[in-house]
């Protein structure tokens, strides 16, 4: 079982070097070969779902170098899960790339895609804070080259601005990681939360403002421009509460003494501002698809202050969130698309226009999307946000918290119903049908996303004891650093 | 040794702030070159400064560099230069695209007219 530790980040750089070398070939053979990985991803991810079930952490040594000296790569319940999740958010949006013909419009669309995935899923499963910048990088050029993908002026500029953002986190990045390099000598996650427990008194304003540091890179990875586009802005949310969950969770729990808990506050207060901001971004959005970047934007600020909650049960209802509203966003993403591919020349923005085709049936979808978007009962946004406000009823600033969420939900609602109102009722008379009707393929995938809600509802025992039981282990930093400092290199038996 | 190196790292890092909060997308690229050069002497200079020393393990050695760093400053130089490289094609593309170097490409009211997908 060793050897499926490492494939999830394999098997997307094989699939990405080999779609390269098919470039020659006619874009049905690469799509065939792209689903065909992207499937293949799918599989092994549900097996390491299972295999991390058992709870114990799967460490892969890389080159076969003993844990603090080496680069590591653990699967845990929540890397089995993040990985899940990416391949089948990527499963959805290849689908429906390929409905769209999205892939047409320019080079190596196939290529960038796979090594996207191999950024994130090596992001999610690294246990070195220098192999995590890597990755990082991997899949922010990756997105850069989708960004760009068809071209077009507006797009230009936002991509030139997405990447000079994106170059100075790294900079920040590399400056907190050498700064806590230079403050405990290592690099491998468990081994350093173990020196800054040690650490002596000197060195905590050192690490703490390096932890700190690092908070800010993480920040303007989640809090990521609004992006007019839905592929690397739907990723670009789950990667970065992630890693503020494992990198921070691990270096400062409990264990760290006078530094531990460091980031918490910090992470509670820019979430509730975010939240605030986002609320009223997404109120003033002048198209459905900056209006659903900022929803995004919301959902991520959600998750910053589950992880600053900090309480019984915080965790366990982050992570319900975050599966719910990564698909669900996906899903209001690619509808978006289609809604504004019914419009014509109208596309997203919200203004008068004729009835889009079939209507009834994408209004119905959309009004299911905002729905479980905005948090509204019985889809599964509701038993996210009730567990996180329920796990929030002892915490000092309950009545912030509380009034943030509640009335930023409630600008939400305002929000969707007036997008939904403009964009299906407010229609002008049509002669002629101008547009094609929507892709059934297409429209399949963003059924498939949005079925999650449902299903999040009717299974929602399962699921939160799933989450729950991948909290504990997120919080249960002992057995994790036991396990990556004392897995064995693997030694070859020399026959007589 | 110390102070010098300290200096050197916060102009550095000075001019690249201020140089990546121009307007024009020739300054903001410098400005990201420069600030890509400070980290890298600032991982190098984490490894602690030792001077004629090998990394390597040598049994004649008095003493040792630290080889972590070397190896973090060489992927770095790499990542930068090849950000670097792209940032420079998509800011000329940008210059070709919008008709001038803005990083806000000025002067184009009908942006807003034209939602391109």
């Amino acid at each position: 079982m060793m050897s499926l530790t490492i494939t999830p980040v394999l098997l997307p750089l094989i699939a990405g070097f080999s779609l390269l070398l098919l470039r020659q070939q006619s874009l049905a053979v690469q799509r065939l070969f792209s689903l065909g990985f992207i499937l293949a991803l799918v599989m092994i991810a549900l097996n390491l779902v299972s295999t991390a079930a058992s709870g114990e952490h799967q460490v892969y040594l890389a080159g076969n170098w003993m844990a603090p000296f080496g680069i590591v790569f653990v699967l845990d319940q929540l890397s089995a899960l993040m990985v899940l999740l990416t391949a089948l958010l990527a499963l959805a949006a290849m689908t429906y790339t390929i409905a769209h013909k999205i892939d047409e419009l320019g080079a190596h669309f196939h290529v960038l895609f796979q090594l996207q995935l191999f950024g994130l899923n090596g992001a999610f499963m690294t246990g070195d804070v220098f192999n995590l910048f890597v990755f990082f990088e991997v899949l922010l050029l990756a997105s850069y080259g989708l960004l760009l993908h068809g071209g077009g002026r507006l797009r230009t500029k936002a991509g030139l601005h997405y990447v000079v953002i994106n170059l100075i986190g790294s900079t920040l990045f590399l400056f907190a990681v050498g700064a806590l390099y230079g403050a405990v000598g290592t690099l491998n996650l468990a081994d350093m939360a173990d020196k800054i427990a040690q650490a002596p008194e000197e060195r905590h304003g050192l690490i703490a403002s390096a932890g700190l540091l690092l908070l800010i890179v993480f920040g303007l990875k989640a809090a990521m421009f609004p992006l007019y586009l839905w592929l690397p802005a739907a990723y670009s949310q789950t990667s970065a509460p992630v890693a503020i969950i494992r990198v921070h969770g691990t270096l400062f729990g409990e264990a760290a003494g006078p530094l531990a808990y460091l980031h918490i506050d910090w992470v509670l207060v820019s979430g509730l501002i975010t939240l605030v901001l986002a609320a009223l971004a997404v109120i003033a959005a002048k198209g459905l698809r900056e209006q659903v970047a900022y929803l995004v934007l919301a959902s991520v600020a959600t998750l910053l202050i589950g992880i600053g909650l900090n309480r019984d049960g915080s965790l366990a209802a982050t992570l319900f969130y975050l599966v719910h509203s990564t698909l669900i966003a996906a899903a209001l993403f690619l509808l978006a698309d289609t809604i504004s591919r019914g419009r014509g020349d109208f596309a997203d923005k919200f203004v008068s226009a004729p009835a889009i085709p079939q209507a009834i049936f994408i209004g119905a979808v959309f009004m299911f999307a905002a729905i479980a978007m905005t948090g509204m009962p019985p889809l599964s946004g509701f038993f996210g946000k009730l567990a996180l406000l329920n796990s929030a009823l002892t915490h000092p600033w309950i009545f912030t918290i509380f009034a943030v969420v509640l009335l930023s939900s409630l600008l939400l609602i305002i929000a969707m119903a007036r997008a939904g109102s403009l964009l299906f009722y407010r229609t002008q008379p049509t002669t002629e049908s101008v547009t094609t009707p929507p892709n059934r393929l297409a429209l399949s995938a963003v059924l498939a996303l949005l079925s999650v809600a449902a299903l999040m509802v009717v299974f929602a025992n399962p699921m939160h004891e799933w989450t729950q039981s991948i909290a504990q282990q997120q919080l249960a930093h002992s057995t994790y650093l036991n396990a990556v400092l004392s897995t064995p290199v693997i030694t070859r038996e020399v026959s007589p | 040794m110390e102070w010098l190196i300290a200096i050197c790292i916060g102009a550095m890092t000075a001019s690249g702030v201020y140089l990546t909060l121009r307007a024009r997308t020739f300054p903001v690229v410098l400005g990201l070159t420069l600030l890509a050069y400070a980290v890298n002497v600032f991982l190098f200079a984490m490894g602690r400064f030792v001077v004629g020393q090998p990394a390597i393990i040598d049994d004649n050695a008095l003493g040792y560099a630290d080889p972590l760093p070397q190896a973090l400053v060489l992927t770095a130089i790499v990542i930068a230069f090849g950000m670097t490289a792209f940032l420079i094609v998509l800011a000329l593309k940008a210059r070709g695209e919008m008709g001038n170097d803005h990083v806000d490409g000025l002067h184009r009211d009908d942006d807003e007219e034209k939602n391109t997908r």
